[in-house]
């Protein structure tokens, strides 16, 4: 074992020749830039790294805004094919993952928008859980777990009630955290914008609630 | 029942709960198949889908002005377009007739 030389040898076992290999290969595979410049040249396949990488991040977003399956898939297959007709247009000053989220977060809105017939108009096909939780929360609002799982099919169940401008800056504003400015961005809206939907928001969030507790108490 | 306390625990429910980030078993061989088939539009297809665009509005233009044109233009004195045609073309040498007189 020789550790001044960096060549650290334990049971046959050569440390840092698979460090330098693994820099190595490191180095040999393409860069995003490289990939994207390839794929405007007119090769597609370069594009399936980009796919593979990013995927599970559109999935994730668009989970957030669709509840079948199908329907999720359809948004990311399309976040996808958009990317790519639109790749001219990156101009890569950002990275390529800020440029895909714009994408994603604004077809996911687009899908809400064309979706928003769907939303349901009663609070009718509460479950029993839910139910029981919200009589807990009534009772003794200390009481009812946020972690349940009653709360968070509750809260998915408001959140399709919202229009979809509410339910864009709900979500990105307080379930995932962002700020004005990342919403701003995100979305496309200007800042005032972004602060007057997020106010009209909350507001039609509480009226859903309002509404809730009266068909449930009255 | 405390709506406002009510809206704060749920969305720390939903905050709670991220999404699964699982990716369909199959999904990007299917997507870059879809995109295989599709061709990156290059600089002169764009230009071909622009002008395609521009010829529907350019012949609503064309007939717009057209109409107007043959709206517009006054009554003719004279109904003999053989005659008109005459005094046209021979417009200049009548000119130079007239000019030498004086």
């Amino acid at each position: 074992m020789r550790v001044g030389a960096l060549d650290v040898d334990i049971g046959g076992f050569n440390l840092f020749n698979r460090l330098r290999s693994f820099c190595i290969l490191a180095a040999m595979e393409p860069t995003e830039a490289e990939l994207i410049a390839a794929v405007l040249k007119g090769d597609a396949a370069s594009f399936e790294p980009l796919v593979e990488k990013y995927s599970p991040r559109v999935f994730a977003t668009a989970r957030r805004y669709a509840r079948r399956e199908s329907e999720v898939e359809d948004i990311v297959q399309e976040v996808w094919l958009k990317a790519f007709q639109k790749l001219a247009s990156f101009r890569g000053e950002a990275p390529f993952e800020h440029w895909l989220m714009r994408l994603a977060v604004r077809t996911c809105y687009d899908f809400l928008r064309g979706h928003q017939r769907n939303r349901e108009t009663t609070f009718s096909e509460i479950t029993e859980a839910e139910g029981d939780w919200l009589e807990r929360f009534a009772l003794q609002p200390e009481s009812a777990p946020e972690n349940a799982d009653a709360a968070r099919q509750l809260i998915e169940r408001v959140l399709e009630q919202l229009s979809p401008a509410a339910r864009l800056v709900i979500t990105l504003l307080e379930i995932e955290d962002r700020s004005v400015k990342e919403i701003a961005k995100l979305t496309g809206w200007s800042v005032p914008l972004v602060k007057v939907r997020a106010f009209r928001a909350r507001a039609e969030m509480r009226k859903i609630l309002a509404k809730i507790a009266k068909e449930k108490y009255l | 029942m405390n709506l406002n306390e009510l809206q704060r625990k749920l969305l720390a429910a939903g905050r709670s709960n991220p999404p699964s980030d699982t990716v369909p078993y199959g999904f990007q061989t299917r997507v870059m198949a879809r995109l295989r088939s599709q061709a990156l539009p290059d600089g002169w297809t764009g230009w071909a889908r622009g002008l395609w665009r521009a010829a529907v509005p350019c012949l609503g233009i064309m007939l717009l002005i057209g109409a107007w044109s043959y709206l517009a233009t006054p009554t003719p004195t004279s109904v003999d377009l053989s005659q008109d045609f005459e005094n046209t073309v021979l417009a200049a040498a009548n000119q130079q007739a007239s000019d030498s007189i004086w």
